[in-house]
């Protein structure tokens, strides 16, 4: 029993993952009517923007200390990072132990610039062209995107630590009076608490403002909405690059939970788009559902009692399902009708 | 001639010369001068000229025909690796019995995969395939370890039973005992010409599937596929079921696939479940939307440009660009090195992307196209040029009067 609370508990964080990429995913096919293939390089820069502002913060001043000598005699040579030499070594060691939850500031604007750019600059000469045309020049973008990270930063998974504050795992166990132990990281915990922040703020963010119900409104009938005067336009850009932030985001919290390297983009793609069809193209609850779902599903898959009755399930298990409900369901878990029917 | 018509004959003639005289065709330069680095005339090279041609040309009677763009072949290409080498294994280094299963077991597979993807279509379809590539990489890579040999990849071994294998026959896949790897040379003046067995195996199974594409895109089939592609739901409406057409589309495709693949095991009796990534998928798209979609030789076209390039472009390091840079002065020299050094070498994927987003933003209908574009351009220039000369002669006589 406990061995399944566990596995179900981290399925939540891979889950989460797939839920903040599926949801982005989903916003810009549901407003713009394309489909993004460059959507998990947004993923991986976001966490390469936690790796950025890692190496930003440890930028060092080489001083001499008179105080400290090597064994010669020489007076030794100290490298401090600039935010210790104004902040002071207290201060500004902490803000180095928490680059990571920093790098969400500075990853916002990126990527919604980022965002602004792939949309104003490509995409928007695509909306005319066939899906087959918007697949392939965004799959191009990721590659481009993938290999130009590759060069900057090496084929290498690059290790971006988690604050201090969160080293450890919380115990589970006597919350829910089991004797066993129950361990889970506490920074998983965080990165499940982050998503669904940032999704209940899509959410609320479409629900509850204006700008968000126009966007409502343009997705139902971007035609009568264009009729009424409103420049639908400039607020699908705007959609996108909220798309792009919250893929970022997503990238820019997983940096601890597994060390950045250039392809992790393409892997969680590919499951990100089965989530995507499982959900049900278009459907932003089911996008998110569904991404927690499979998530969850995958890391039961991988237990070893499972697993001994069918080997490599765990390998499988996403594509199997998703295959069984586009066959039964085709629309998807909660897809709309009259979306991508044909 | 064999039942085409006389612009078909003309093109099959042309792939036909183009790829048995392809050993002195692609070895323009002496084997001892600088330029020696851009020649293409060795065998390894050849052969993955005409296998990925094969690929190419089976992708697109799926995706130049019908419309369905499948981001899963790569699947395809590499069951067709594992049955030949498992043939090898079992039977005999004959390659023979090993492209047979190579092509049917692609084939079973590949009506497998589309009877369920093709329920689907567009997006959805994309999807589905990508899916199951990516279901069969993971299952080749780990899940069917006894089969695949998973990371390590498949290969012979000495322990291998090989039934059917007699004593004199070459320890190498090979036809009738012609090994694929033997080859002779020939040398004239400064120039060293290659011809090996392996590589006009491959030609000619190529000469055979471009035959084949041309007579399946003039057929009442072919038709049809188009049909499909330029408005499915009419068809639909006229009361006829497309499903068995483009399910026959895909074997096809597959079959292609299939044997492309047992053609890169025979030529190096090796097969791993790399091949079968969703990146080998998109190089395949890539060589066929290059090349042109839906034309007759531009999947063939295609397959050699990327193919070519990728083999250059990583043999180029910074002490060749400085080579070539060497004119200029220093500072300017440096500069272009370094500005070229991230496209070359192992950068190779990045000009790849930058290609694939180039062609697909202006030169939709790939190669091709762009030949024709040409063509028209300089067509036109010669009317333009008459007429221009009609007007002044009519202004001419008008002033006269």
């Amino acid at each position: 029993m406990d061995a399944i609370l566990l596995q179900i508990l981290n399925g939540l964080d891979k889950g989460s993952a797939y839920a903040l990429i599926a949801l982005g995913l989903t916003l810009i096919f549901g407003t713009l009517g394309v489909v993004n293939f460059a959507h998990g390089a947004l993923f991986m820069i976001g966490a390469f923007c936690s790796v950025t502002l890692q190496r930003i913060l440890t930028l060092s001043v080489e001083t001499i200390d008179e105080t400290k000598k090597d064994f010669l005699g020489n007076p030794l040579k100290v490298k401090t990072p600039y935010v210790e030499q104004w902040f002071g070594p207290e201060t500004g060691q902490a803000i180095i132990d928490w680059s990571v939850p920093l790098a969400i500031l500075f990853a916002i604007p990126v990527m919604l610039l980022i965002g602004f750019i792939m949309e104003r600059g490509l995409i928007k000469h695509f909306y005319k062209r066939p899906h087959a045309d918007q697949i392939l020049v965004t799959f191009g973008l990721a590659i481009v995107l993938q290999e130009v990270v590759k060069y900057f930063y090496g084929a290498n998974p690059i290790p971006t630590p988690a604050p201090q504050a969160f080293v450890g795992s919380f115990d589970f166990a006597p919350l829910l009076g089991l004797d066993t132990s129950l361990a889970y990281p506490y920074w998983r915990l965080v990165y499940f608490g982050f998503s669904t922040l940032i999704i209940a703020a899509v959410f609320a963010f479409l629900q509850f403002t204006t700008f968000g119900m126009v966007v409502r409104a343009g997705m139902a009938d971007r035609e009568t909405v264009g009729l009424l005067g409103i420049d639908i336009d400039r607020r699908f850009t705007i959609m996108f690059g909220i798309a792009a932030a919250v893929a970022g985001l997503a990238g820019v919290m997983y940096a601890p939970i597994n060390s950045p390297n250039y392809h992790m983009g393409m892997d969680f793609l590919v499951l990100s788009f089965v989530v995507v069809v499982v959900g049900g193209m278009g459907s932003l609850p089911g996008a998110v559902l569904a991404g927690f779902l499979l998530g969850i599903l995958e890391s039961l898959a991988s237990m070893n009692e499972i697993k001994s009755i069918i080997y490599g399930i765990d390998q499988i298990i996403i594509y199997v399902v998703a295959i069984v409900i586009l066959l039964v369901r085709p629309r998807g878990l909660m897809g709309r009708r009259g979306v991508m029917e044909e | 001639m064999f039942g085409l018509e006389k612009r078909d004959t003309l093109l099959l003639g042309v792939v036909v010369v183009l790829t048995l005289f392809a050993p002195f065709i692609l070895n323009p330069f002496p084997a001892d001068s600088g330029l020696a680095q851009f020649n293409a005339g060795y065998p390894d090279l050849m052969q993955r000229f005409v296998i990925f041609g094969i690929f190419a040309i089976g992708f697109n009677i799926l995706f130049g025909l019908t419309g369905y763009l499948s981001f899963g072949h790569a699947a395809f290409l590499g069951v067709g690796s594992y049955s030949a080498v498992w043939m090898f294994k079992l039977l005999s280094y004959n390659v023979v019995p090993a492209l047979v299963l190579a092509v049917i077991m692609a084939g079973l597979f590949s009506a497998l995969i589309g009877f369920i993807s093709l329920r689907r279509s567009g997006i959805y379809f994309s999807i589905l395939t990508l899916a199951f590539a990516q279901m069969s990489f993971n299952l080749a890579y780990s899940v069917l370890t006894p089969i695949t040999n998973g990371e390590t990849g498949l290969q012979i071994y000495t322990s291998d039973p090989q039934y059917l294998q007699s004593v004199d026959a070459p320890s190498f896949p090979n036809l009738f005992g012609a090994a694929m790897n033997s080859s002779t040379t020939l040398f004239f003046g400064g120039w060293t010409f290659t011809f090996s067995v392996g590589y006009y195996f491959c030609a000619i199974f190529l000469i055979l599937a471009f035959y084949l594409a041309i007579r399946i895109f003039r057929s009442p089939f072919g038709m049809m596929l188009r049909a499909v592609k330029s408005n499915q739901q009419r068809m639909n409406y006229t009361g006829l079921n497309t499903r068995p057409y483009t399910l026959a589309a895909f074997v096809i495709s597959g079959m292609y696939a299939g044997l492309a693949g047992g053609l890169l095991a025979a030529m190096d009796p090796l097969a791993g479940a790399e091949r079968m990534q969703w990146t080998a998928s998109g190089e395949v798209v890539l060589m066929t939307i290059l090349g042109g979609a839906g034309t007759l030789i531009g999947p063939v076209l295609g397959a050699g440009f990327i193919k070519y390039f990728e083999n250059i472009f990583a043999k180029i390091n910074d002490n060749v660009l400085h080579g070539w840079f060497a004119f200029m002065p220093d500072g300017i020299e440096d500069a272009m090195v370094a500005i070229i050094h991230p496209f070359v070498g192992k950068g190779w994927h990045l000009t790849l992307g930058l290609l694939f987003m180039l062609v697909v933003i202006f030169l939709p209908g790939g190669l091709v196209e762009g030949g024709q574009r040409l063509g028209r351009v300089f067509r036109r220039k010669d009317k333009n040029a008459g007429s221009v000369e009609a007007d002044a002669a009519q202004r001419r006589s008008e002033a006269a009067e």
